[in-house]
C-alpha cells in the first residue's frame, strides 16, 4: 500500500483536531498536551522525512499511557477515562501509520470520536459544529483514495459537501423512522454530573441563599390547557421534617408513613417537564401531584423521588391539583413529627409560641399573628443576611430581621411548632417565566425557595409563604424584583434588556425544540409523531416496514438522481436519426445491420417514391454531420425539425 | 503498426474463481462501452470496517440515548450509501478503445495501453488498471476528453503479448466501495523474440548461391536504373522528377562499392530448436539494420524482399516474431 501524502497527513490532523478539541474542554491539562505534542511529532516526522518511531519505543509508550490514565481517574474506566484513552490511542496509532489504510482507519476511529464526545455534551452548538469536522474528514478520505498527487482543495470541498448533502435525507428517514429501544442495552456507567445548586438534602440558613446565583435553567414545562398563575407555581421538591436547632433535615422516621390522602377540587392541570440532570433523584411537580411518574416513588409527603439519579435530561408528564385538601384526619404519630422542636435552643421563640398557644386563639388566626409579624415588623428580605449564632430562630426574629426565604420558613415553622401547630418546611421551586417563543414554562436555579405548611383542623396541610408576607413581590416575579435595589446581583438576574432578552428567549426556544426533538426523540415520541402524521397509532413492526420502504425509495431516487445525466449527453444527432428510422421501421421499412445509412437510404427511398427526396436528403445531411470535419448546431436543428417533419 | 481489436470472452476459458462469470466488456468498433452491466462493486475491505464502526456507534447512540449520535451515525451511513453511488458513477459509462503501443522485445516489459474516454462530461479520477498481480497504476480522466491507461506488463514470449483479462477500477470517492470492470484485448502488444548473443556472422551475400534469385549488386554510387518503388526504399532514393512526371514513384537504383545486400535465411541459420534459429535471425536482423545494408529474409512460407530501414526490420521481425508461435 502507497503511504500517505503529506497533504493527506495533514488533512487527517486537522480533522483529528477538530475532533478533539471540544473534548479538550473535558480532560486534564496533560492528556490535551500528549495529544498534540504526538500530533506534532507525527507532522514533523512527514515533514523531515524521517522513519517512524520503532516499535519498542511505541510499545512502552502505550503501556505508560494507559497506565498514567487510569492512575489519573483512579482506576475506574468511567466516561472521562474511556474518552481520555481513546483519544491518546489514537493519537499513539498516528505514530505507526504511513500507509493508506492506517490512515483510513485512523478517520473511522475519529468519527467514532465524534460520537464518544456526545457522552458529554449534545449541545446544538456542538452539534453545529461537528459539521466541521465532518467535512475535514471527507476531504482526508476523498484525499486518501486518490493516490496519484494532491487534488486541489476546491474540488474536494466540493465533492464532500455535495455527498454530505446527499447523504441528509436518509439521515434524515433513518432517524425518524429507526426503531428506538425504550431503555439501555447495558447500564450506563456513572460520572460525576454537577451537582445541583440551591436545594439539597438539608436546610439551614445560608444554604439557599449563597447557592442560588446561578441563571442554569432547571427544568421546562409544558402546559397542556391551563396555565398556572404565578402564586399557583409552587414547585415541590424535598420536605424538611426534623430540626436539630440549625439545620432541617427530611427525617427517617417519616419514612415508613403512608401516604396523605389527598383530595382535589376543580379540574387537575396536566403538563410535562423536561427536567436537566442534576445527579439527585428529585422530581419535581406542582403542588400537588396526583398522578404517578413512570420509574419513580411518591412520598407520603408528596414528593417525587426517581429509582435512579436524574444523570441524563429526562421528560416526564403529570398532572397536579392546584386547589386541594391534603390529610384532613392527622393521626398522632404525624402529629408528634409534624410537631418536633430540638430540646434546647431559641427561648424566646419558644416561649412566644406558648404564649400564643395559650392565648386560646384557634390556629388559623395563630397563623395569621406570625405572618402579620413578619409583615409590620421591620423584615428585610435580602441575600446577604448576617450570620446567625446558636439560637438562630431568636436571633433572626428578635435582632437580626434580615434573611432570606430560608430563614422566614425555618423560624414560620419553628414559631408554629412552638404554638403547637404541626408544621414543616417544603423546598423546591417557585415561579418560572414563560418563554412566549414556544409557549414553555423556564424554571431556574434562581427559582430555589424555601415555604411552608401548616396543618389546620377541617383543612389539612395548607401552603403558608412567609416570604409572600415580607416580600410579595418574590411570588410574582422572582426574587431579584424582591431585593433591595442595593443588593448587586448578576445582570442577566436581575433586568433584562428587552432585544436582549427575546434574543436569548429565542435561541432557548430553538435550544428546547432540539431537547424535546432531537435528543429527546425516543421510543414514545416515534410512536407519538408517526401516528400522528398517519393519523392512527402504529404499531413498531409497521414502523420498521415503512422505514425500510423509504430507505428503498430514497436510495432508487438518489440512484436515479446520480446516474440520471448519462441521456442528456446522449449524441443528439444519433437521437434525431434513431427517431427517423422509427419513423420508418413503423411503416415498415427497416434498416438490415450491415446497412450504411446511405444504401438504406436508397433502399427506403425505393419503397417511398412520394417521399424519396426528403429521405434522401435527411440521410445526406445525417451522413455529413457525422462524418464529416464540421457540423453547425444550425445544421444540426434543420435535421431534427426535417425529421419531425418527415411523415412516412 | 496494426491496431488491436477487442473481442469478448469466449466460454471456453475455464476459471475456478467465481469472478470467471462476471461479463467482460463486449466488442464494438474499436471501443467498448464500460455500460451498466459491465461495471461491478463491491465494498473495500476498509468499507467493511467502516460498517463495524457505524454499528459500534449505533450501538453506542441507543445505549447511551445519544440524540446527536443518532445523527451522526445515520449521516455517516448516508455517507456510505452515497459514496457506493459516486464510485460506481465514477467508472460507468467509460468509453475504452486500445491505444497504440510500440513493439518491444521479449524480457523487456511491455505497456498495455488503452485510452478512455468520457462522454458524460464527468471527470474521472484514480481510474486503475490492473492486470493479474501487476499494477493498478492510476490515472485521471478529464471530463469530456481522453486519458491513457498505461501498465507496464513484463513479457517472457515472442508474438502477441497475451494479456489476458484486463481490470479497470477504481475506489475513488472515499475508498470504501470497490468497482471494476473488465476488459479483453486480441492483441496488445507484439513481443519481438529476444535476439541470440552476438557473435555469430552475418551470412555473406547472395554470391554464395544459396539461392536462384539474381539481383544486381545495388550499391551508392553509380546511377544504372529506375525500378517501381517498393515499401522500405528510402524516400531520398526516389526519382521525384519520374513522379512528377506522373510516372508513379520510382526509386533509383546504384551501383555501389562495396556494399551487398544478403540472404537471412532459416534454413541456413544454425540451431536444431526453431527458437534457437528464430533467435539468431533476430540478431542477425539487428545487426544487419545496424550495418546498414539491405537484407532479405526468408522463412518456410514468407519471404521478404531485401531492403533496408526501419520499416523493413520491423516488418522482419514481426514475421519472427509471428513465426509458428508455440501455444
Amino acid at each position: 500500500m502507497p503511504g500517505i501524502t503529506l497533504d493527506n497527513l495533514r488533512w487527517l490532523l486537522a480533522s483529528m483536531l477538530m475532533v478533539a478539541l471540544p473534548l479538550f474542554f473535558h480532560f486534564d491539562a496533560w492528556i490535551t498536551l500528549f495529544a498534540l505534542l504526538l500530533g506534532a511529532w507525527r507532522y514533523h516526522i512527514a515533514v523531515r522525512q524521517k522513519p517512524l518511531p520503532r516499535l519498542r519505543i511505541l510499545l512502552p509508550l502505550t503501556m505508560l499511557t494507559t497506565i498514567t490514565i487510569l492512575a489519573t481517574y483512579h482506576g475506574s474506566l468511567g466516561r472521562n477515562a474511556s474518552v481520555a484513552l481513546l483519544t491518546l490511542m489514537m493519537c499513539l496509532k498516528l505514530l505507526e501509520s504511513n500507509s493508506r489504510r492506517d490512515a483510513m482507519l485512523l478517520v473511522f476511529i475519529a468519527c467514532f470520536l465524534s460520537l464518544a464526545g456526545f457522552l458529554f455534551s449534545q449541545s446544538l452548538l456542538l452539534g453545529a459544529y461537528l459539521i466541521l469536522p465532518l467535512i475535514a474528514l471527507t476531504v482526508t478520505l476523498v484525499g486518501i483514495s486518490h493516490p496519484n498527487g494532491s487534488l486541489p482543495i476546491r474540488l474536494k470541498l466540493r465533492l464532500s459537501g455535495r455527498m454530505l448533502a446527499q447523504a441528509v435525507p436518509i439521515m434524515l428517514i433513518l432517524f425518524v423512522l429507526f426503531p428506538r429501544l425504550s431503555g439501555p442495552l447495558w447500564s450506563v456507567p456513572q460520572d460525576a454530573a454537577s451537582a445541583m445548586t440551591g436545594l439539597s438534602e438539608s436546610m439551614s440558613p445560608g444554604s439557599i441563599s449563597e447557592m442560588i446565583i446561578s441563571d442554569e435553567i432547571t427544568f421546562r414545562a409544558e402546559f397542556k390547557s391551563l396555565l398556572p398563575t404565578p402564586s399557583e407555581r409552587y414547585w415541590r421538591g424535598p420536605v424538611f421534617w426534623f430540626f436539630d436547632g440549625q439545620t432541617w433535615r427530611p427525617g427517617s422516621f417519616t419514612r415508613h408513613l403512608p401516604r396523605e390522602p389527598l383530595q382535589g377540587r376543580n379540574n387537575p392541570i396536566s403538563y410535562s417537564v423536561t427536567l436537566e440532570p442534576h445527579n439527585r433523584k428529585w422530581l419535581f411537580a406542582l403542588d400537588l401531584p396526583d398522578t404517578a411518574i413512570p420509574d419513580s416513588t411518591l412520598n407520603h409527603d408528596y414528593q417525587f423521588s426517581a429509582r435512579n439519579p436524574v444523570n441524563t435530561r429526562l421528560r416526564y408528564e403529570a398532572t397536579s391539583y392546584l386547589q386541594y385538601q391534603l390529610q384532613r384526619e392527622l393521626d398522632p404519630a404525624v402529629r408528634k413529627y409534624a410537631l418536633q422542636l430540638p430540646s434546647r435552643g431559641n427561648p424566646l421563640t419558644r416561649a412566644m409560641g406558648q404564649e400564643w398557644a395559650a392565648s386560646g386563639a384557634e390556629p388559623d388566626v395563630l397563623v395569621q399573628r406570625a405572618l402579620d409579624m413578619f409583615r409590620e415588623q421591620p423584615f428585610v428580605y435580602t441575600l446577604i443576611p448576617p450570620k446567625l449564632g446558636q439560637d438562630s430562630v431568636d436571633e433572626f426574629l428578635f435582632s437580626s430581621q434580615r434573611g432570606f426565604c430560608e430563614h422566614y420558613a425555618g423560624s414560620f415553622v419553628f414559631m408554629m411548632r412552638a404554638a403547637g401547630i404541626p408544621a414543616r418546611v417544603v423546598t423546591g421551586y417557585q415561579g418560572g417565566a414563560i418563554n412566549p417563543i414556544g409557549q414553555y414554562m423556564i424554571v431556574r436555579q434562581s427559582d430555589a425557595h424555601a415555604w411552608a405548611e401548616v396543618w389546620l383542623p377541617e383543612r389539612g396541610w395548607v401552603r403558608t409563604d412567609p416570604t409572600a408576607a415580607v416580600a410579595p413581590q418574590r411570588i410574582e416575579s422572582g426574587f431579584a424584583a424582591a431585593l433591595p435595589g442595593s443588593e448587586t446581583i448578576p445582570m442577566f438576574i436581575r433586568e433584562r434588556y428587552d432585544w436582549l432578552n427575546s434574543l436569548y428567549l429565542g435561541w432557548d426556544a430553538f435550544n428546547n425544540g432540539w431537547n424535546q426533538w432531537v435528543l429527546g426523540y425516543n421510543q414514545q415520541r416515534q410512536i407519538d409523531l408517526l401516528s400522528r402524521l398517519i393519523g392512527r397509532t402504529l404499531s413498531s413492526e409497521q414502523i420498521s416496514a415503512a422505514l425500510i420502504v423509504s430507505l428503498i425509495s430514497i436510495m432508487l431516487l438518489i440512484s436515479w438522481v446520480i446516474l440520471r445525466d448519462n441521456g442528456k449527453h446522449r449524441d443528439a444527432l444519433q437521437v434525431a436519426y434513431s427517431h427517423f428510422l422509427r419513423k420508418l421501421a413503423r411503416v415498415g421499412i427497416m434498416r438490415l445491420p450491415h446497412e450504411g445509412p446511405l444504401d438504406f437510404s436508397t433502399r427506403a427511398a425505393a419503397s417511398l417514391p412520394e417521399q424519396a427526396t426528403a429521405v434522401h436528403d435527411i440521410s445526406l445531411t445525417y451522413v455529413k454531420l457525422r462524418y464529416g470535419r464540421t457540423g453547425t448546431d444550425e445544421q444540426l436543428e434543420k435535421l431534427q425539425t426535417d425529421i419531425r417533419k418527415f411523415r412516412p | 503498426m496494426k491496431l488491436p481489436s477487442l473481442r469478448i470472452f469466449s466460454s471456453s476459458r475455464t476459471l475456478t474463481h467465481w469472478t470467471s462469470w462476471l461479463r467482460i466488456a463486449r466488442p464494438g468498433s474499436n471501443e467498448t462501452v464500460l455500460d451498466r452491466r459491465h461495471v461491478y462493486i463491491l465494498p473495500t475491505r476498509q468499507g467493511i470496517l467502516f460498517s463495524v464502526i457505524l454499528i459500534s456507534m449505533l450501538i453506542g447512540s441507543i445505549n447511551y440515548s445519544l440524540g446527536l449520535g443518532f445523527i451522526l451515525t445515520f449521516l455517516l451511513a448516508g455517507l456510505g450509501v452515497v459514496a457506493m453511488l459516486h464510485t460506481w458513477h465514477n467508472l460507468a459509462h467509460l468509453v475504452i478503445s486500445p491505444g497504440r503501443t510500440a513493439p518491444v522485445t521479449a524480457g523487456e516489459d511491455a505497456t498495455i495501453r488503452l485510452v478512455a474516454l468520457d462522454r458524460a462530461g464527468r471527470e474521472r479520477l484514480a481510474i486503475g488498471i490492473q492486470q493479474g498481480k501487476t499494477g493498478p497504476i492510476h490515472a485521471d480522466i478529464p471530463a469530456n476528453d481522453r486519458g491513457e491507461l498505461a501498465l507496464p506488463v513484463p513479457t517472457r514470449q515472442r508474438g502477441w503479448l497475451s494479456t489476458g483479462r484486463i481490470t479497470i477500477s477504481t475506489e475513488f470517492p472515499l475508498g470504501l466501495f470497490h468497482a471494476w470492470s473488465y476488459v479483453e484485448l486480441d492483441h496488445c502488444c507484439l513481443v519481438y523474440p529476444r535476439p541470440a548473443a552476438p557473435g555469430q556472422p552475418l551470412p555473406t551475400s547472395g554470391a554464395d548461391g544459396a539461392s536462384s534469385h539474381q539481383y544486381s549488386n545495388a550499391g551508392d554510387d553509380d546511377f544504372y536504373g529506375l525500378r517501381t518503388y517498393q515499401r522500405g526504399d528510402s524516400l531520398r532514393q526516389i526519382d521525384w522528377k519520374a513522379s512528377a512526371r506522373e510516372q508513379g514513384l520510382l526509386t533509383k537504383q546504384f551501383k555501389g562499392g562495396s556494399s551487398t545486400f544478403r540472404w537471412l535465411d532459416w534454413q541456413a541459420t544454425p540451431g536444431r530448436d526453431p527458437e534457437q534459429r528464430i533467435a539468431q535471425l533476430a540478431r542477425w536482423v539487428r545487426d544487419a539494420h545496424e550495418s546498414g545494408q539491405p537484407y532479405g529474409l526468408r522463412m518456410p512460407g514468407k519471404e521478404i524482399s531485401p531492403a533496408r530501414g526501419d520499416a523493413h526490420t520491423h516488418s522482419c521481425m514481426e514475421t519472427l516474431a509471428l513465426f509458428e508461435v508455440p501455444h
